[in-house]
């Protein structure tokens, strides 16, 4: 055979065909090797609710817990915190919790809670991750009614967990899903969907 | 006839002579070695190639012998490494030898990246060097970033999640990505042993495969010289270039000195000040991680500075995320960026003088401003200085191509 009895379109069509074939091949392929990257069937099921009870904690007190690995801070908060939470709207990015995938629905109110004392919030600063500081004393003259403050980037955020403007951080911090499995017992990373 | 005499003549030979014929020994001896011929007035600024390849030949020693005693797992790695440190005979040595080398691996890097500037070597017809040497430096971030992790201090852990965080201001596919790159909701050990993996085979494997193509790469156009002239337009009967010297032995007996006083220099570090006061080992990192706390002060390594400056002088999450990542890549468009005429800075005009002198000190501003808290004036300075970095790049087009140069000579000359 000789150059000029090439079918070079038929030459073309097989070369593209193959490619193609080993192409979708080496995509089927990839699907066992990529799905082992993610998160495990083992840290699925470590990463199963936690519960956390509320007896011992005293009005102003608050406790770290871990689920899934991730910082949960529990604020039990006093009238006076739940007062403070008025009045600084326009100093916040999203005052009404409208960024919703940073909490569940039934958490997307004032107080961003189930119960307006119990804050239930992700310690990890939604700027780059860091643990932000609690920092509830009241200092009028830097204009600070407490919160929390990261010390990464100098991200704030008020006693719900809102963001201010002016800092990297670019939402509130985040409420995981939980609920009341008693008036002193929560159960954090479940849900009935409705408070 | 003249065919079968060399035949003949090789099968008398030795054993040079047997692998001859069966591999190409002696010629790549000579095209890479003895018969590459580079510039005869190199200057020291020609040392720092070698010295990244004896820091990466000292990592990958230093490394096996670490994963020997290492335990790639969030329960013992750091509990593994202070054994590595305390019970394993010379084992402080092999381990600060590798520490020791990560940061100076950095510093020949950005000194052989600064050679390139001051000469012009990423100009045609080394685009590509320029560009493959540019990956070379990104697996390098990778790969000091994954081994960071490793000892599972408190600055492993916080750097990690801070980093891996940046990932997150990705829009749509963000949160999902950090999800695959962790392995899990949160840096775990599922996190660590994909790191340990990235840095012991993945990483490596990639960065050798990259210095290779380098090498072939430059050695198939030649070297630059200070002079920024192509000495292969000058070649005698033999067809070698006038300027040209082999590698070995001219060029090797130099380097070796080189590498004397860096080994010196080396050993003075990994003996007397392994951790150089918080800068090549971060004092925090000598905790254990905790999930629960953020150390009251968190800065990467000396090395990512600059790019983290950039990234905290800017107020917007994925704003800062795209100027980082810009400020990280701008570089590997230099050879286009660069419209002057002349490649060395010998014979560049004050404008590219003055530019690169300024760039220098914003470099180095902002890697120590990477190092301050983010408060006050650190911020407005970070701020100017990104300015400026960016400026750097962006008005290259315009300054090169206004610049007055000087003739250059048709052939190399010695400045002293």
């Amino acid at each position: 055979m000789t150059e000029d009895d090439l079918d070079r379109n038929r030459r073309h069509f097989l070369t593209v065909a193959t490619v193609a074939t080993g192409a979708i091949g080496a995509g089927f392929v990839a699907v066992p090797f990529l799905s082992s990257l993610k998160p495990s069937a083992r840290a699925q099921a470590l990463g199963a609710p936690v519960e956390v009870p509320l007896g011992s904690l005293k009005p102003g007190e608050m406790i770290r817990v871990l689920w899934r690995g991730r910082l949960v801070f529990v604020l039990r908060r006093t009238e006076d915190m739940l007062a403070r939470l008025t009045g600084h709207d326009g100093d916040l990015r999203d005052p009404e919790s409208k960024v919703v995938e940073q909490q569940p629905d039934y958490a997307a109110n004032q107080t961003r809670s189930v119960k307006p004392e119990y804050l239930v919030v992700e310690g990890s600063c939604t700027h780059l991750g860091c643990a932000p500081l609690e920092d509830f004393e009241v200092r009028p003259a830097e204009g600070w009614a407490g919160g929390f403050f990261c010390p990464c980037h100098g991200s704030k955020f008020d006693l719900a967990g809102r963001v201010f403007k002016g800092v990297p951080a670019p939402s509130n911090l985040r409420v995981p899903p939980y609920r009341f499995v008693r008036d002193d017992l929560i159960m954090i990373g479940q849900d009935t969907g409705a408070a | 006839m003249a065919k079968i005499e060399s035949e003949a003549g090789k099968s008398g030979g030795s054993l040079i002579n047997w692998i001859d014929e069966r591999f190409p020994l002696t010629k790549t001896m000579e095209h890479h070695v003895t018969k590459y011929y580079a510039s005869k007035n190199f200057n020291w600024w020609y040392v720092f190639g070698v010295l990244a390849f004896v820091v990466l030949a000292i990592q990958l020693l230093t490394g096996i012998f670490l994963t020997m005693n290492y335990k790639p797992a969030a329960a013992s790695a750091f509990a593994s490494v202070e054994y590595i440190m305390r019970d394993v005979e010379w084992g402080w040595l092999i381990r600060y030898m590798h520490s020791t080398g990560a940061s100076f691996f950095f510093v020949v890097v950005y000194l052989h990246m600064f050679r390139a500037m001051l000469y012009g070597s990423y100009k045609k017809p080394r685009e590509l060097i320029w560009i493959i040497g540019m990956l070379i430096f990104l697996v390098l971030m990778a790969e000091a970033f994954a081994g960071y992790l490793l000892p599972w201090g408190q600055m492993s852990y916080w750097g990690a999640q801070v980093i891996i965080s940046l990932f997150g201001a990705i829009p749509v596919v963000g949160d999902a990505l950090v999800e695959i790159i962790r392995g899990d909701y949160s840096i775990s050990d599922i996190t660590l042993n994909r790191f340990f993996a990235l840095h012991v085979i993945v990483l490596p494997l990639i960065l050798i495969a990259l210095v290779f193509v380098h090498i072939v790469a430059l050695h198939e156009v030649g070297s630059n010289n200070p002079d920024g002239i192509e000495i292969k337009k000058n070649k005698d009967a033999s067809g070698k270039p006038i300027d040209g010297v082999a590698f070995h032995p001219y060029h090797t007996s130099k380097d070796m000195i080189a590498i004397v006083v860096f080994l010196m220099i080396f050993s003075a570090v990994v003996f007397f000040a392994p951790e150089m006061g918080g800068m090549f080992l971060e004092h925090a990192n000598f905790e254990p991680a905790n999930m629960t706390a953020t150390p009251e002060h968190i800065a990467p390594v000396w090395y990512f500075t600059p790019y983290y400056a950039i990234l905290r002088a800017v107020p917007d999450k994925l704003l800062g995320f795209i100027l980082f990542v810009i400020a990280v890549l701008l570089p590997v468009f230099l050879p286009w960026l660069d419209r002057c005429r002349v490649k060395s800075i010998r014979y560049r005009g004050w404008m590219y003088k003055t530019a690169l002198t300024i760039f220098v000190i914003t470099f180095l501003a902002l890697l120590w401003l990477g190092l301050q808290p983010a408060e006050g004036l650190y911020v407005l300075l970070a701020r100017i200085f990104s300015l400026l970095y960016f400026m750097f790049f962006l008005l290259m087009p315009w300054y090169t191509a206004k610049d007055k140069t000087k003739p250059v000579p048709d052939r190399v000359v010695y400045h002293g």
